[in-house]
């Protein structure tokens, strides 16, 4: 059930333990795959890491792309454009969500974090039930002419797709950074996250610019939900899996950095293709969560972070 | 040479590249009416952080009734005798204001519920025992802060801004609780910026700036001071 | 206290009574299950209601228990109490270490954590073929059943009585200094840590009090559904129910999560058996966030405001 596609090899005879060309490849693999999930999360880099919102539905939000990019591929629609259509949808999208659970749960009182956690976990369930209920559980996948054709390195034969997800990711994350450090808004949205009063004295209203986050962190998940369908079937019941994902890359990162988050995504893609190589697929999902609570137990503010 | 109730020594904090506080030095003597001073962002509240448990310290030493402290997580400084406001008042929102008291009494001092109920008429805030504290004022607020540090009886009470946005009235009313207080021998440590109250009170001041001491002596000197004056005023 | 003993033996003797009144075996298949949600639903509490951390894996701690029992009835064949002693050390153990990792962080980093136990352990169960791997394992029913006449009726007094354990040890907790300290660490935990607190030795106490009573209600899970595998153990609908049910009763009393567990519980029968198990689960999930979002005090909260007369 893990969508972690593999780099094939030319001709394999079973394993062979760690050798070079093996372990050369599971890099590659890694860095193709890091790439990817730096772009599923950079939209939680945004929510979590800079508005703190504890945004546990945000792998859900990236399955609901992705079934929404399955849904436009039907009418012909080539996924990556999908992705793109969907961008301003799922922005407004984030804006009400955003609007909603600052005006219910940004306020003073006891329970505050226990209630924003405990919403977002029933939005993700309601999301992921929704799925169910509308396409069934069986998976779904996409097809295009960069999915199933492969590319060769000397020996390696390189999944198309792959590529096309890593060009994306790149794309995405350094539309991203320079989103943030070169416009005012951006730039607002980055002072946003560090004081509130003092942009608030300079005039600015810190609740629309923090909406106005959300919707572009919302919108990410548009094209990454594209990524996730074109990368490998999607189920609803992934975002379980992608929980422990986005959040080790957003935290590794270090909270708020873009950049971090394609450094953190590579590293963790790395290991995680490492670890499957070498330990098989049970074990994939749980090279997120280690690396996330061992970042949080030696250097919690990340690579990046302040 | 008597040992002094608290002793800060080459104390640093650092967060990321930015240095809070640089090898600060102090000493608070047993029954000593300290204040401490500073613009804002000189690293006070950090200080007391550090010294309360909080925050863990970069470097340096604390040292506490003669024990070294640093290192031991913050409720046991507590009930070894370390009591603290907060600047922004931390109410435990779903209690009422008897129930703030009530878990300090019974965590650290020990103590009966009469306890907890003196100390609310000391402060003014006999009449909203039963009030939910999330339902108080501001400076009803900053008054539970300080009930509620009182009611952990300490050794070392840090009152940190306690006397913020107080009417003259209710400063003076503040004030006289911290003599009383410290007249049955609890040392105090006060961080305000009125500095009419922290002249009155204090017996010792040191002055931070940048998380550096740069003035340390008796009120009179604190003020002639052309460091401390320019610290306030800006270079 | 002794108010309270009065009321959980007339519990337990209504219940012993019931076979006398039902002579279908359905209800009491049925009863069973909305027992188990107010163990479930009441363990939860401990944690999540009570100190603020919430649990997204529910599943795991209660998959444990059923695990863990059925391993120890193929290797040694024991008898229904002890599994459930056994059961409740692992998962306490489960919720102690899980508490370890992570309650020394923000309380998402908790949330995030036990989806992450519950995704690894399904893993584990999956591939360990000793007690079925993917495929399950069937448990046969132990023929002689004590006291009472079938083996379903005894399963539910045994339900009967875990949940007034679990009522019990939570109406403890609540009232006692425990409790208020929990509350502190609830409203405001950095205070609570500077008024004495021992924030870290509370909030590991209650993880692993609530896995205990979680890994409890699993271990007769196997000898009820004479069969176990890893989808229905880990099933998520155990985690959302589990969070659910306090939610929509009231997190701050007790009796919150009783009344959640026995109204959803009860709705739940009747949905999935004439509509369907996927609306009953998506009931559920959207009468959550209605909750959180209109009523955060639950079902108690807002009979205090329609009926103010009591204080508490």
């Amino acid at each position: 059930m893990t969508s972690s596609p593999s780099i094939k090899h030319g001709s394999r005879t079973g394993r062979q333990g760690l050798d070079g060309q093996l372990l050369f490849e599971a890099v590659v693999a890694g860095i193709l795959l890091g790439c990817f999930y730096a772009a599923v999360s950079v939209g939680l880099s945004i929510s979590f890491g800079l508005l703190d919102v504890p945004h546990v539905a945000h792998p859900a939000f990236l399955v609901l792309g992705a079934y929404a990019t399955y849904l436009l591929t039907t009418f012909g629609i080539d996924p990556l454009l999908a992705g793109l259509l969907l961008m301003p949808v799922f922005f407004v999208f984030g804006l009400g969500v955003y609007q909603f659970y600052y005006s219910t749960f940004e306020g003073r009182g006891s329970d505050q974090g226990l209630r924003g956690i405990a919403f977002f976990f029933g939005i993700a369930f309601i999301v992921q039930v929704g799925l169910i209920l509308a396409f069934g559980v069986d998976q779904r996948l996409v097809d295009a002419t960069y999915i199933g054709t492969s590319v060769e390195f000397g020996e390696m034969r390189v999944p198309q797709r792959m590529l096309v997800a890593f060009g994306v990711a790149l794309a995405l994350t350094g539309t991203l950074a320079l989103y943030l450090s070169r416009t005012f808004t951006g730039r607002a949205i980055k002072a946003v996250a560090q004081d509130e009063g003092a942009l608030r004295l300079m005039g600015a209203n810190p609740v629309r610019i923090k909406r106005w986050a959300f919707g572009i962190a919302t919108a990410t998940c548009a094209i990454a939900g594209a990524l996730l369908i074109i990368v490998g079937p999607v189920e609803p019941g992934l975002d379980r899996l992608y929980i422990g994902r986005t959040f080790c890359v957003v935290v590794l990162a270090g909270l708020g950095s873009m950049s971090g988050t394609l450094v953190a995504g590579l590293i963790l893609g790395i290991a995680e293709s490492v670890v499957l190589t070498t330990a098989g697929t049970a074990w994939a999902p749980a090279v997120a969560f280690g690396i996330l609570l061992l970042v949080l137990g030696v250097r919690p503010a990340g690579l990046f972070g302040r | 040479m008597s040992v002094a109730l608290l002793q800060v020594r080459e104390l640093s904090k650092n967060f990321g590249g930015f240095t809070a506080l640089d090898k600060v030095n102090v000493e608070v003597a047993r029954g000593e009416r300290f204040g401490l001073i500073g613009p804002n962002g000189s690293g006070k509240t950090t200080l007391i952080n550090c010294v309360s448990g909080v925050l863990e310290n970069d470097h340096g030493s604390i040292q506490f009734d003669g024990k070294e402290i640093s290192g031991l997580p913050a409720y046991q400084r507590t009930r070894r005798g370390i009591a603290r406001s907060f600047q922004i008042p931390r109410p435990f929102a779903s209690m009422s204001v008897l129930e703030n008291l009530l878990v300090p009494l019974e965590y650290v001092s020990h103590g009966k519920v009469e306890q907890a109920h003196d100390i609310l008429r000391q402060i003014g805030l006999a009449d909203k025992a039963e009030t939910r504290s999330n339902q108080l004022s501001q400076v009803e607020l900053r008054k539970l802060e300080l009930a509620r540090a009182m009611a952990a009886r300490p050794k070392l009470l840090i009152s940190d801004e306690a006397m913020a946005g107080l009417s003259s009235n209710e400063v003076g009313e503040v004030l006289e609780i911290l003599f009383k207080l410290n007249a049955t021998g609890i040392t105090i440590i006060m961080i305000e910026h009125i500095m009419q109250a922290v002249m009155k009170f204090s017996q010792r001041i040191i002055c931070l700036d940048a998380g550096r001491i740069i003035c340390e002596g008796t009120p009179q000197t604190i003020v002639a001071n052309p460091e401390v004056q320019k610290a306030y005023l800006g270079a | 206290m002794t108010r309270f003993l009065v009321g959980a033996i007339a519990v337990l003797a209504l219940a012993a009574s019931m076979p006398f009144v039902f002579q279908n075996e359905y209800f009491f298949f049925a009863g069973y299950v909305v027992l188990q949600l107010i163990v479930m639903a009441t363990a939860w509490n401990i944690l999540g209601g009570y100190a603020g951390y919430v649990n997204f894996g529910s599943g795991a701690f209660f998959a444990v228990g059923a695990y863990t029992a059925v391993a120890l009835y193929k290797a040694f064949a024991l008898p229904l109490g002890l599994q459930i002693l056994a059961g409740a050390a692992a998962s306490g153990l489960l919720g102690f270490g899980v508490g370890l990792l992570t309650l020394r962080l923000r309380g998402i980093f908790f949330s995030i954590a036990t989806i992450a136990v519950a995704i690894i352990l399904e893993t584990v169960v999956v591939n360990w073929a000793y007690v079925g791997g993917a495929k399950g394992l069937p448990t046969l029913r132990p023929t002689d059943t004590p006291f009472f006449a079938s083996h379903t009726v005894w399963l539910f007094f045994v339900m009967a009585v875990l949940a007034v354990i679990a009522v019990g040890a939570a109406r403890y907790v609540e009232t006692s200094w425990i409790g208020r300290g929990l509350r502190a660490i609830r409203d405001n935990e950095v205070a609570a840590e500077c008024s004495g607190v021992p924030t870290l030795k509370l909030k590991l106490g209650a993880a692993t009090l609530s896995g205990a009573l979680m890994g409890a209600a699993g271990a007769p899970y196997a000898q009820y559904l004479s069969f176990i595998e890893p989808t229905s153990a880990f099933s998520l609908t155990h985690a959302v129910n589990a969070l659910a049910m306090p939610i929509i009763g009231g997190m701050g009393h007790w009796i919150g999560p009783v009344i959640g567990a026995v109204l959803l519980g009860s709705v739940q029968q009747i949905v999935t058996v004439t509509i369907s198990s996927e609306i009953n689960v998506l009931v559920v999930g959207v009468m959550l966030v209605v909750f959180v979002v209109a009523a955060p005090e639950g079902i108690i909260g807002l009979f205090r405001k329609f009926f103010p007369a009591r204080k508490r």
